[in-house]
């Protein structure tokens, strides 16, 4: 092969993987530039706070979806945080055994659970105990996608921390859950943050384990034992109806949703940056 | 003087503390077993146990029988299995060379303000939430993938059995596009560790014998690099395999085995998501749940062989560089 052959060979390899960059662009703008396009008419204050409307009569909104988000989020955080959190200090600070890293693997592997499947589990766990369909229940199913995430990311962070501020602190006396919990989790508190923001981003767009679980409700919130409106759910029940009243407001429904991820995962890169 | 209180109460402390050591570990050891592998295991028994009616029922031909018929209460999953299969291995046709080829670009050719622009672009797209994907998928994707790429491949490539028959819309070939720039990010992002964690005495070697940069990825860095890409790929296998909302919303949910990648199809986890809350009677609810076992045990076999896969090329190969 001759040398110019070969060089140019390199040059058109080389523009080929400068152009895969660019087609996984495409779609990323095209998502993004139609859900622009097509929500911002729907955006305004009574579909911010306002109650779904029945079909023909124009207005209303997502206000109870939005609301009901929040709650089913912060339920599944309040199980989730703590319970990553906790096994995954103890994975970094004991878990260079066999058994930490079975559970470590294992929590690896658990984050490919399908999310749909999270959702069975939590209609045969809690929906079919409860008898309903409940805000709990959409919470636990978000919660099991949350709890490897946040092993993971816990672990990865405090094995981050410098092991000479450890020895510091236990050559001065300080017993270890104190070190473990003063000294490296308070140092790792940044990524430990960012592992946390992360999966409450990822939980936040989560349809599939609600559908079933947490279900749907035309009303506002009404206790965790009853159905709940999230605003993932409502935007799928909105895009596959046959009304095109709705199909606009599906659009105003990704915009929000859209809003709320982008602005954790901005989150999570300011928390990212934060060392110490 | 009397030291003896002194040093009671410093040996006091002392066992105090050792307890609380150990507390603390068997608490955190408890949630860490409790929380990941309790967890794992629950959501196996509860499968299980959900599905038991179907399993009884039907045995293993749930999983070659293709009837679906809710009325007469008889049911097979191979349809859904065929669909899952065929919109995953689309997606990695697909996705798996283009994922190769941002790595590549990211890890070798881009300078370091190129890269650092790209890499969270790359990773937005991976924090899109999947229901605004299908969303995507419905109202712009699938009528361009109608008008604009099913015509052309029918007419040039219509002898084929992959592109015969009438096109749709919403079809196995539109829901592997979609699933290929789903699993883009996590693809090659792997990869692109992996080609880093390649030692830099494979390119300086390569270089050094006269090869082209592009040849010396080829030659030097792709090959050593190749299990951990490998096991990128698998990854994004998982992905695809369970991926939901996108799926269900774009490949028309018609249960049926046919060649033409233009036809609509069906998926393991778009049919537990249409038809679970209008599942009337125990054993059509339990058939699902069957479903979701299956592709349950699918993903955490193919993920599990991914992360060993990585897990070992990382510590091993990258350790030692």
């Amino acid at each position: 092969m001759s040398l110019g052959w070969r060089k140019f060979k390199d040059r058109a390899f080389t523009c080929l993987a400068a152009l895969s960059v660019v087609l996984a662009m495409v779609p990323l703008i095209s998502i993004l530039y139609a859900v622009l396009k097509m929500g911002l008419s729907s955006i305004n204050l009574d579909f911010l706070t306002g109650l779904p409307k029945p079909v023909g009569e124009p207005g209303g909104g997502f206000g109870n979806a939005i609301h009901g988000s929040f709650i089913v989020v912060g339920i599944a955080s309040v199980i989730g945080l703590p319970v990553g959190i906790l096994a995954g200090v103890y994975l970094a600070e004991y878990g260079n055994n066999k058994i930490g890293r079975t559970v470590s693997f294992v929590a690896d592997v658990l984050t490919g659970v399908p999310s749909i499947v999270t959702g069975i589990f939590a209609y045969v766990l809690v929906v079919l105990s409860l008898g309903t369909f409940s805000a709990i229940a959409g919470g636990v199913a978000l919660a099991t996608i949350m709890i490897p995430v946040v092993v993971r990311t816990t672990e990865e962070a405090m094995k981050l921390v410098p092991l000479e501020l450890k020895e510091a602190s236990l050559a001065l006396g300080i017993p270890q859950w104190k070190t473990s919990l003063r000294i490296v989790l308070s140092t790792a508190r940044f990524g430990i943050i960012t592992g946390a923001l992360l999966a409450i981003a990822r939980i936040s767009g989560e349809t599939a384990p609600l559908l079933f679980t947490s279900f749907n409700n035309r009303y506002w919130f009404d206790g965790v034992l009853n159905p709940v409106a999230t605003l993932p759910v409502m935007i799928y029940t909105y895009a596959i109806s046959p009304f095109e009243e709705w199909h606009a407001q599906a659009w105003g429904g990704a915009i929000v949703l859209i809003f709320i991820v982008l602005m954790l995962n901005v989150c999570v890169r300011f928390a990212a940056r934060q060392r110490y | 003087m009397n030291f003896f209180p002194f040093f009671i109460h410093r040996r006091e402390k002392l066992r105090k503390s050792i307890t609380a050591d150990n507390l603390f570990k068997l608490f955190t050891g408890g949630i860490a077993l409790l929380g990941v592998i309790g967890l794992a295991v629950l959501i196996l028994k509860e499968l299980i146990l959900g599905s038991m009616l179907s399993i009884e029922a039907f045995g293993l031909g749930f999983l070659y029988q293709s009837v679906w018929d809710p009325v007469f209460n008889d049911f097979g999953a191979l349809p859904f299995i065929y669909g899952t299969l065929i919109s995953s291995l689309l997606a990695i046709v697909i996705g798996v060379p283009l994922s190769l080829g941002i790595a590549v670009y990211l890890a070798e050719i881009a300078s370091s303000k190129v890269r650092a622009i790209i890499t969270p672009i790359i990773e937005l797209l991976a924090a899109i939430p999947s229901i605004i994907i299908g969303l995507w998928g419905i109202f712009v994707f699938a009528p361009f993938m109608r008008e604009h790429i099913a015509p052309p491949l029918q007419n040039y490539l219509g002898f084929l059995p992959f592109f015969k028959g009438p096109a749709f819309g919403l079809s196995f070939l539109t829901a592997g596009v979609v699933l290929a720039f789903m699993i883009i990010p996590i693809v090659s992002s792997v990869s692109r560790e992996a080609i880093l964690a390649v030692p830099n005495l494979q390119r300086e070697a390569a270089l050094a014998l006269g090869a082209t940069r592009w040849e010396a990825i080829t030659i030097a860095v792709l090959p050593y690099a190749r299990a951990a890409i490998f096991g990128a790929v698998i990854l994004g296998l998982g992905r695809a395999i369970g991926e939901t909302m996108a799926v269900t919303m774009v490949i028309g949910n018609t249960p049926q085995i046919v060649a033409s990648l233009l036809a609509p199809g069906h998926t393991m986890a778009a049919v537990i998501a249409n038809e679970f809350t209008e599942a009337t009677g125990d054993l059509y609810l339990s058939a699902l749940i069957e479903v979701g076992l299956i592709l349950f045990a699918i993903a955490m076999l193919v993920n599990a062989l991914a992360r060993a896969i990585v897990w070992k090329f990382l510590r091993v190969k990258g350790g030692e560089a």
